[in-house]
């Protein structure tokens, strides 16, 4: 009983400002929709072998652990949060995996995509510590593991690259399922968890809430601190996988390089995606096309001959533009 | 006790805490200078001293703009990106000399955060997207202009005299850092621009309702900060000889961790310049010591050492700030 009225509570929070959220995220996510559509259509018709399957699945294979990445920064950001330190916790997994399978360790392969990630959920609940039982401000609580993550990745390899050939752990990275690269899959499914815990459960409600208005929702008896825990913990859990993931594709772990300004591209998939930065909503599907959008556009004028460079400064004016419209639709 | 202190006492207490934090960053800067001085040979010496104050005077002057921003309640991330682009810049402008080598560069910095402040102020754009959206583009600007490699300095016009010049003993680039905090004292003291910056920072609405000139401000230390963003790169192109489009990655986050080691709290409305620069030494200071301790070769820590022990660092620091502010209040 005492658990039923406990929902009921949080689900009367969420509903007082549910409706007009609900309509502005929808319009919103339609907005980033739209424009991704655009860019799909643009392709269709300037870019030669667009629309082939092999194509398809490089932007999608390089766009998988930004979205992975990404889907956890959107938790984050729905309790009015930030987490700087994904790109270095993939450093760490991508540091430790390859440490484990070319052990001697039995079972190696298995630990080596178990132990890792769990490191780094470690390491997200250690943000979430900081952040909860010690009063951090995210954006400094994470600064700590952004500058200290690198370093101990580095530490564990002795700054070197470390190559690998291990066709099972690297499933996770070139398998394919009846065609279609795994690691596209592994983003379909956890897209789908994510998108499936925000919209229907009490735990995303309880996020919202929190990003709303956390004096309110301590209040209205969300487990306030339980839940940022728990949403830090997810981010390191995702970027571990996201870091394994990386690893596989390169054949090689380097922790100068693995994630490095990935955290960046996360919030800005987020940002761009209709999320906005202050907290208390979310679209975990903007989220999804957001990152589509800015790899379609670094795919696109790459194809067109811009130099990487300049798509970045693209990538800049579409991120802004963004955030404007987002804005103009809010007042 | 905190439930009947008035607001006006509850920010003299603030102000307190945030006096004593900055006091806690010279304290430990104090003890590690003891320590090194006590167990190095050398570590006083004048070459490791001015190459130290001249290799981390950059550092300075972006922690410096950083501050006004933070003590605004904003952030700027493009300041990395902006000393990278602003080295290209000095580096190409260069053959000119030192006046046009150090002018242009400044302004293109100051532009850009103009541009930055705009979106924040007029846009009303997040600040933190706003920025890391510039730090993209001021980052592919810089490659695109250098072409993706090192740009040399020109050797013959003078440029480089702001690399090796010394003045009193002292290297220019420690002449600039000694000044802009100067500046930046003075500024904060006795400035009706800092009292405004710190109101804005506390409530911005109330600043408002005040009459203060928001947007005004806000364009200000955004361009402030841009254009001590272009200085850092002027210093960074004079130094190594070189427009270096690449470098700068993670600056801006460093200038972050010294700012708040400063004792400038994050959400604004608190901060101390003499504090960053406490901070600044601090960070640095901690390299410095990690060297001279793997000099003996009783540990061998390699350099990837440093970015755990400065982690480390940062999250006892601001462990001890959050526990001072608590019984402060």
């Amino acid at each position: 009983m005492a658990r039923a009225s406990e929902t009921a509570a949080v689900g009367d929070l969420g509903r007082g400002r549910a409706r007009p959220r609900d309509v502005r995220d929808l319009g919103q996510t339609y907005g980033a929709a739209a424009a991704l559509a655009l860019l799909v259509l643009y392709n269709a018709v300037f870019t030669d072998r667009f629309l082939t399957t092999d194509s398809i699945y490089v932007n999608l294979t390089q766009v998988a652990p930004i979205v992975i990445v990404a889907l956890g920064m959107t938790l984050v950001i729905a309790t009015g949060g930030i987490d700087l330190s994904v790109g270095s916790l993939m450093a760490i997994a991508g540091a430790l995996a390859p440490l484990i399978f070319l052990s001697d360790v039995p079972f190696g392969v298995a630990i080596a995509f178990v132990v890792p990630v769990l490191v780094t959920g470690a390491f997200g609940l250690f943000n979430g510590v900081l952040i909860t039982r010690f009063g951090f401000q995210p954006i400094i609580a994470t600064l700590v593991l952004f500058i200290a993550g690198r370093g101990i990745a580095q530490v564990l390899t002795n700054g070197e690259l470390q190559p690998f050939r291990n066709p099972a752990f690297q499933y996770i990275g070139l398998g394919r399922v009846l065609g279609i690269p795994f690691q596209v899959l592994l983003m379909l499914a956890i897209f789908a968890i994510v998108a499936w815990t925000v919209r229907t459960t009490r735990f995303g409600r309880q996020i919202l809430a929190i990003g709303g208005n956390e004096a309110a929702a301590r209040l209205a008896g969300v487990p306030v601190n339980r839940v940022k825990l728990a949403v830090y913990g997810i981010s390191g859990l995702l970027a571990g996988v996201a870091g394994l993931i990386v690893i596989a594709i390169n054949s090689s772990s380097d922790a100068n390089q693995v994630g490095l300004n990935l955290e960046l591209a996360a919030i800005a998939a987020v940002a761009v995606g209709g999320t906005p930065l202050t907290g208390g909503r979310a679209t975990v599907v903007g989220t999804l096309i957001g990152a589509l959008i800015l790899q379609l556009l670094r795919f696109t004028l790459l194809s067109h001959g811009v130099p990487d460079a300049v798509a970045l400064v693209v990538q800049a004016g579409i991120i802004i533009a963004a955030v404007f419209l987002q804005r103009q639709r809010q007042t | 006790m905190a439930t009947t202190s008035t607001p006006a006492r509850s920010i003299t207490r603030a102000r307190l805490a945030s006096v004593l934090q900055g006091q806690g960053a010279l304290v430990a800067l104090a003890l590690l200078v003891l320590f090194g001085a006590l167990r190095y040979d050398n570590f006083l010496s004048s070459y490791n001293v001015t190459s130290f104050l001249a290799n981390n005077a950059k550092f300075g002057l972006i922690a410096l703009g950083m501050t006004f921003v933070i003590m605004t309640g904003g952030i700027d991330l493009s300041v990395g990106a902006v000393a990278a682009l602003a080295s290209v810049v000095a580096a190409m402008v260069s053959e000119y000399g030192l006046v046009v080598g150090i002018a242009v560069p400044v302004l293109v910095g100051a532009v850009i955060g103009l541009v930055n402040g705009s979106l924040v102020a007029w846009g009303r754009l997040q600040p933190f997207i706003v920025t890391l959206a510039m730090l993209l583009a001021a980052r592919g600007l810089a490659l695109t202009v250098a072409g993706n490699q090192s740009v040399a300095v020109d050797f013959e016009s003078g440029f480089t005299a702001l690399g090796t010049t010394t003045l009193l003993t002292l290297a220019a680039p420690i002449w600039i850092f000694a000044v802009a905090y100067l500046l930046g004292v003075l500024v904060l003291g006795r400035t009706p621009f800092s009292r405004h910056v710190l109101a804005i920072g506390d409530n911005e609405e109330t600043a408002r309702l005040m009459g203060l000139r928001v947007e005004r401000v806000k364009l200000g230390v955004y361009a402030l900060s841009g254009a001590l963003a272009g200085m850092a790169g002027v210093l960074l192109a004079a130094q190594y000889g070189a427009g270096q489009p690449a470098e700068g990655v993670g600056w801006e986050l460093t200038a972050i961790a010294a700012v708040v080691v400063g004792g400038t709290l994050l959400t604004g409305g608190l901060g101390s310049v003499v504090g960053t620069l406490w901070g600044v030494l601090l960070l640095g200071l901690i390299f410095n010591v990690l060297n001279f301790e793997n000099g003996r070769g009783v540990i061998s820590l390699s350099p990837y050492w440093q970015s755990i022990v400065l982690g480390g660092f940062l999250l006892v620091v601001v462990l001890l700030q959050n526990r001072l502010a608590a019984r402060q209040t």
